[in-house]
């Protein structure tokens, strides 16, 4: 008896806890913020430096070079590839040398998290939703996304040229990307998909033929069948919605840097910047057929 | 031809020689028992007997087969020999009809009615029937170590060996023991005794052995060790027995 | 044998209590530490409630990590993950207490001529407990596929579950190892006197006896393998924590890790509570007189 009634105390105690969907406060963003981009007054986490979050491996086409500074693959710090190429263009833009550029290596569980950040913002091909920008700050678009579909040579789903094509067979894509939710809502197959945590375990999945088709953005579509899965190739891209998905940079929720950030990224897209490194670094990702 | 007999039996735990050279042997229908202090290697015996203690030396025969040569079936062995011990040790998990049913059907293979049959008929003699349901748990200690000699006997053994069977029991359940030990000397049953109770032993045995720090110091009819014990170590041993009021 | 135990066993025993609470008597002295106990538990609950809601993070917290919203739209897509989650413990579970007491058997034969089948049940056991779970079934998920052999499956839940098979089964044979050591010899010494091979006493008297003893850690195993069945996920099938992840993912909210944490916890309660059922039916055959330990 004695139990019960401790339990129902419990209970009562909890109740509150869950009850209720307690509105969204938003953060009051600083009153003091300043109207001036200048790299000596932007709000940062270490004065003086910008640093900036992504996860590890880096992968191309969005990162480039060899793996160093403790990144497996790539090297965020070469300049080379679309995202690292786009930071430190960013990063002159604002006022920052090179050398006052500093990467993190931030799990994309931290990234999304809620509370304070350890970067001035995270660029991790991560895109935007209302849902997400609820508990983290997006800059405006640095890439729109179309997404693509890799499958292996001379199977039958090589084959298929529509999306209702693509039904029958088990697809696959990365946790934490939009691709999964495309598989749901596009495609609808008739089998489960699969969702995996890291990119290793996708790519392996194809390779050992137990899915039959990986979901990713076009760029690392590209990349899987250049590098990673032998006898691959990208079957072709999905249509885009108008003003569709799109990759952003993740600000801590309330950071005032995200203005002067979104200035810069203005600027580089009003100068031709953006178009020229997206024809550099992503060129090779394009060509691919749409499917209907 | 003797029922058992042992040929210098020698037995150590380590260092510690319990037994040193026991020759020992029953006859047919013979009832011996062994008598000592603790520590005198009775238990030892028996268990040497009953092969579950491998010998250091000597030798052990039943019915002039040797059971303690190498290569010998060590279960079949076991068959034809029947143990009771001081802690009954019956199977918790178990009724009373399984515990003396196990043997039969899982060792002898004898089909599941057989063996009840044979368990029912011995549980019935020795008034047990009634309990056959019910678990260890719920038997006094004089029925539990009861319910053990059956057991035993469901095998059909050719010879007992009974290893202080009453030393843990309270008086008064002592004596539905001995009362089945006694029958079953009457029905013919070679049997090699292990106890403290010297009244028992005087009334029953063919023979008594005293054993004294791993040998038999002594062996006789009962009434010549209990009453005219020629060795100085016997006569001590009896006294300390008498003024313990046991004898 | 030395004398066992000074048991007296033909005692009258007491009505055995076998329940913990029924120790407590409501008259006087004890009822009123009861309502004390009760009072100063809530009090402090309601102290700790009090201080986390009346935090500063706490609204951004509740919304993010106790969102009403998020932990009941994920919760109908995790239930029906969790199917795959209880499928595979389900599987898993009889082929791990199957296999796990062989290897304790293994383990336990003696002399020497058995010593190879000794070794390897101690080197299996080893190995299956240090080595983590999730690199066994990263390397059978994707690596056995990956042979290409024919008649391998590929199927990810297979060899995920057979992942933890084996290293469960390396935990448990552990258990039943210490259950078959808790079963006093005496209870082998009485089965072999009868003439019962040694796999036979094995059978019918050690382990009934062995296996009854460690009801509780095999359910603690169990309840240990039903979390680990989350691991299938990184093999990219989608288990009940897998689709809490994507939600979570597409949120940016936890929300939908507690609904699954929800489902988990309604498994093993009742889990539990059968367990404590198994040990009270079983108690009294545990404590006959007459049996050492």
């Amino acid at each position: 008896m004695r139990r019960a009634v401790v339990l129902a105390g419990l209970a009562l105690a909890i109740a509150p806890l869950a009850a209720g969907c307690g509105g969204t406060k938003k953060k009051a963003a600083p009153s003091t913020a300043s109207s001036s981009c200048a790299a000596s007054q932007l709000h940062l986490v270490k004065s003086g430096t910008l640093t900036i979050g992504t996860d590890n491996p880096a992968y191309p086409p969005w990162y480039g070079g060899s793996a160093g500074h403790s990144w497996k693959v790539s090297d965020p710090y070469s300049g080379k590839g679309y995202e690292s190429a786009v930071a430190y263009a960013l990063a002159k833009q604002l006022g920052f040398s090179r050398d006052q550029v500093v990467w993190k290596y931030v799990p994309f569980e931290i990234a999304k998290a809620p509370g304070k950040k350890p970067f001035d913002f995270d660029i991790n091909q991560i895109s935007y939703s209302p849902a997400r920008a609820k508990v983290v700050d997006f800059s405006a678009s640095y890439y729109d996304v179309a997404q693509g579909i890799v499958v292996n040579d001379g199977t039958p789903i090589s084959k298929v040229t529509t999306i209702a094509g693509l039904k029958p067979y088990e697809l696959g894509a990365q946790l934490g990307t939009t691709s999964y939710q495309l598989i749901k809502t596009t495609i609808k197959p008739s089998k489960q998909p699969s969702v995996f945590p890291t990119n290793a375990g996708a790519v392996q999945a194809l390779k050992n033929k137990q899915i039959d088709g990986l979901v990713v953005d076009l760029p690392t579509a590209f990349y899987v069948t250049a590098a990673q899965v032998p006898g691959s190739k990208v079957l072709g891209q999905f249509p885009g919605e108008p003003g569709g998905e799109h990759f952003g940079l993740v600000f801590e929720k309330g950071n005032p840097l995200v203005t002067c950030v979104n200035k810069a990224l203005a600027t580089l897209r009003s100068n031709g910047t953006l178009k020229q490194l997206d024809h550099q670094w992503l060129a090779k990702a394009t060509g691919a057929p749409i499917l209907k | 031809m003797s029922a058992v007999a042992l040929e210098g039996v020698r037995k150590s735990f380590g260092t510690h020689e319990v037994l040193r050279g026991i020759d020992l042997g029953l006859e047919e229908h013979e009832v011996v028992c062994l008598i000592g202090a603790s520590g005198s290697g009775k238990s030892t015996l028996l268990r040497c007997v009953n092969l579950l203690e491998p010998l250091d030396a000597g030798r052990i025969l039943l019915h002039g087969e040797e059971i303690t040569r190498r290569g010998v079936d060590v279960n079949r062995i076991r068959q034809r020999i029947g143990i009771v011990f001081q802690a009954f040790n019956l199977f918790p998990h178990m009724t009373v009809l399984r515990n003396v049913t196990l043997g039969p059907r899982n060792a002898l293979k004898l089909p599941r009615e057989e063996a009840e049959g044979r368990a029912l008929h011995l549980l019935e003699r020795f008034g047990l029937a009634d309990k056959r349901n019910d678990y260890p748990d719920r038997l006094s200690g004089g029925q539990q170590q009861r319910v053990a000699i059956v057991r035993a006997l469901a095998m059909r053994p050719e010879l007992m060996l009974l290893d202080e069977v009453t030393s843990a029991l309270d008086p008064e359940l002592v004596g539905e023991v001995l009362e089945v030990i006694r029958e079953l000397a009457d029905g013919g049953m070679t049997m090699l005794i292990a106890t403290h109770e010297m009244t028992f032993a005087r009334d029953i045995a063919n023979r008594v052995c005293f054993l004294d720090a791993g040998r038999i110091l002594e062996e006789g009819p009962p009434n010549e060790i209990f009453q005219h014990p020629h060795e100085p170590r016997t006569r001590q041993f009896l006294e300390r027995i008498i003024q313990a009021g046991r004898l | 044998m030395a004398s066992e135990g000074d048991r007296r066993p033909d005692l009258e025993v007491e009505p055995r209590r076998s329940r913990l609470l029924e120790g407590l008597r409501f008259e006087g002295e004890g009822a009123r530490g009861v309502v004390i106990a009760l009072a100063s538990t809530v009090v402090f609950l309601t102290a700790v409630v009090v201080a986390v809601t009346q935090s500063p993070g706490w609204p951004e917290v509740h919304r993010v990590f106790f969102g009403w919203h998020d932990i009941t739209s994920s919760f109908p897509e995790i239930a029906r993950a969790f199917v795959l989650n209880v499928k595979v413990f389900l599987v898993c579970e009889v082929f791990i207490l199957v296999f796990a007491l062989l290897i304790a058997v293994l383990r336990s034969l003696p002399g020497p001529v058995f010593f190879p089948l000794r070794a390897l049940a101690i080197i299996y056991a080893d190995l299956a407990r240090g080595v983590p779970t999730i690199l066994v079934i990263a390397l059978l998920g994707f690596g056995a596929p990956a042979l290409q052999l024919s008649g391998v499956p590929a199927s990810r839940v297979f060899w995920a579950g057979v992942g933890l098979v084996l290293i469960y089964s390396g935990y448990v044979a552990e258990v039943y190892r210490a259950g078959i050591e808790s079963v006093h010899p005496s209870q082998e010494a009485a089965a072999r006197s009868l003439g019962l091979s040694r796999i036979q006493a094995l059978r019918s008297v050690i382990l009934p006896q062995a296996i009854r003893r460690v009801i509780p850690p095999l359910l603690n195993d169990f309840i240990g393998l039903q979390k680990d069945t989350a691991l299938v996920g990184t093999l990219g099938v989608v288990e009940a924590f897998n689709q809490s992840q994507i939600d979570a993912n597409a949120t940016f909210t936890f929300g939908s890790y507690l609904a699954a944490a929800v489902l988990f916890v309604a498994i093993t309660i009742p889990l539990a509570r059968f367990t404590d059922w198994l040990i009270v039916r079983d108690r009294r055959r545990r404590q006959a007189a007459g049996v050492v330990g």
